[in-house]
């Protein structure tokens, strides 16, 4: 099977300090692959890089399309997505127009099958729709940065850290909420520090540390293997947040 | 004082205020979408204005051949901007926008100028080539410096302003001129005469003020612009490309300036210098809104236009004086009402 993403010999550095040494990474399609790793392993750099909101060396390609010399914008029509760490929602705007903007490089008509998806992925965002974005609670900003993205029907949606700052009922809502993407066909690519629930809900994992990853596979055989159950799993409550 | 004097001033300050009402718009615009504190708004009146008045004794202004020179300069930049990837979808976009444009503009301008042209197209044409200059200005001075702080942009705008202004002394000379009206008609209540000119600008501010309102508020593209403006990262996440965001605030901060500057110049001579200080009067509205609140910078550009039509009869040595002054009081209980915030890194 030919790789959606398809990532060879990545490096990202801040000025001379490299964060990324070397990576290689490979998403199917309708796959989701996470990515676990301690704090300032380089996971986030590592996305942000694909996304190209940092410079990435190396081989990157997209659906068969050599990315790299793409910008942010041209990565989104190209059916990339990324969900930051900070969301980045258009705070004094109403949830409503954050969906409607997501969709602002797909056709109009799409963009209407995009807003049901969404509004039936999560129902919360509907009622809500008039609310100013930065008047949200923290769970429903991280659903409406997730619908925002999905509005433009990518083909791999990047989460990062989706968990972070949340309640632990909530997380698990937002974890619940990706294992259903597989069946709506959206590749996923989720960096998380909650390693057991995000292990829960991938097909494959790769685990990270200082820039490079030391163990890749199943998800199934990595939440068994014993460094990483002493390492990532072994103090952390069940469902637990941060 | 009497009443009637009082009016008279009134009516007067409200004119003005319209005036630095859509300067001040246009300023907290750009402002909000590219950073960039637009000091050379000030030209974009000037030049709307006396490409008009130029137009109206049937000369061809320069500011047409202007246009075309800064084209072609954009067009240099997008070529060696994209020279590693070149496409040609790309290329024809840039050659139709930077070249064939502004050349058509011209073309039209030599065709259609003559002293016998209509007002409309007159107007039309002024219109056309301060938006190109606008939109070109953008391509050439902000666009490459776009990831730069507030005050790196700010230093690139006075040196824009020097350039269009030195530009404007070749194109204009050094008389000041004066345009027709777009209409002689009058309109008498009570002792207040209403001119056509004095209507159409207060018509014209409002139609611009609801338009604007309706852009922002209501299609995509407008709330692309705002989005750009509340979160630029989140922007360019969803597809926003921040080099067409700016491009847009440009151009209609160029339409602003060009349409207040034809609606002025009926009432006042202009020189190719004026367009500075009456800029600056817009920029104190948009500093007293806060350079983001739209509705409080039309209020506060009355405030500006009152002020300076009293200050202009009990102390007419002191007009400019007393209305510049009006920003220290506001600046000082602006910094005390607001917490200190850090610039914005991206």
């Amino acid at each position: 099977m030919s790789a959606l993403l398809s990532i060879a010999d990545a490096h990202v550095a801040y000025g001379k300090v490299e964060a990324v040494r070397g990576v290689a990474l490979e998403v199917a399609d309708g796959e989701i692959v996470t990515i676990i790793g301690a704090n300032g392993a380089g996971k986030s750099t590592l996305l942000n890089a694909i996304m190209g909101i940092l410079p990435l060396k190396g081989n990157a390609a997209f659906a068969g399309l050599d990315i790299t010399p793409l910008d942010i914008e041209d990565r989104v029509v190209a059916g990339l997505s990324l969900v930051p760490e900070h969301r980045e929602l258009f705070a004094t705007m109403n949830v409503e127009d954050n969906l409607q903007l997501g969709a602002f490089r797909i056709p109009k008509a799409v963009a209407a099958t995009s807003f049901e998806k969404v509004y039936a992925l999560f129902p919360r965002l509907k009622e809500r729709r008039r609310q100013l974005a930065g008047t949200l609670s923290g769970g429903e900003q991280q659903m409406l940065a997730m619908g925002r993205a999905l509005m433009g029907a990518p083909r791999l949606l990047m989460l990062d850290e989706p968990s972070l700052g949340l309640a632990p009922i909530i997380a698990a809502d937002i974890f619940r909420t990706i294992g259903e993407l597989r069946a709506a066909g959206v590749a996923v690519l989720l960096v998380e520090q909650n390693a057991q629930a995000a292990l829960r809900i991938a097909d494959r994992a790769y685990v990270m540390e200082l820039g490079g990853f030391i163990l890749s596979g199943p998800a199934s055989d990595i939440a068994a293997n014993p460094r990483v159950v002493a390492s990532y799993l072994g103090f952390q409550r069940e469902g637990g947040g941060v | 004082m009497n009443t009637t004097i009082m009016l008279f001033l009134l009516q007067d300050g409200i004119t003005n205020g319209a005036i630095y009402a859509l300067l001040g718009l246009a300023l907290v615009l750009v402002f909000a979408v590219t950073r960039v504190i637009l000091i050379p708004q000030g030209e974009f009146v000037t030049y709307g204005a006396l490409s008009y008045a130029m137009l109206a004794t049937g000369q061809v202004p320069g500011t047409a051949k202007l246009a075309l020179a800064m084209g072609a300069v954009s067009f240099a930049l997008d070529l060696f901007d994209n020279r590693r990837s070149l496409r040609l979808k790309l290329l024809a976009r840039s050659l139709a926008l930077n070249l064939v444009l502004p050349a058509v503009i011209l073309a039209l301008t030599y065709g259609l100028a003559g002293p016998k042209t209509p007002i409309a197209v007159n107007i039309a044409l002024s219109l056309l080539i301060v938006a190109a200059i606008g939109l070109f200005l953008y391509r050439i001075a902000f666009q490459p410096l776009a990831h730069t702080s507030v005050l790196v942009l700010l230093i690139a705008s006075v040196g824009c302003h020097l350039a269009l202004q030195g530009l404007g002394l070749v194109f204009f000379g050094a008389e000041g001129l004066r345009g027709p009206a777009l209409s002689n008609a009058a309109l008498t209540i009570g002792p207040l005469r209403f001119t056509g000119q004095s209507l159409a600008v207060y018509g014209l501010t409002i139609a611009f003020i609801v338009a604007l309102w309706l852009f922002f508020g209501f299609t995509l593209m407008g709330k692309a612009l705002r989005a750009t403006a509340v979160n630029r990262l989140g922007a360019r996440l969803v597809g926003i490309r921040t080099t067409l965001s700016g491009q847009i605030a440009f151009l209609l901060a160029s339409l602003i300036g060009a349409i207040s500057g034809i609606l002025i110049v009926p009432i006042t001579t202009l020189y190719y210098d004026t367009g500075f200080l009456i800029g600056l009067k817009g920029f104190i509205a948009a500093i007293i809104g806060g350079l983001v609140s739209y509705p409080l910078t039309a209020v506060a550009a009355l405030v500006v236009g009152g002020v300076e039509a009293f200050s202009s009869f009990y102390a007419s040595n002191f007009k400019e004086v007393i209305v510049f002054t009006l920003i220290i009081p506001v600046l000082v209980l602006r910094s005390l009402a607001a917490p200190a915030v850090e610039e914005e890194k991206d």
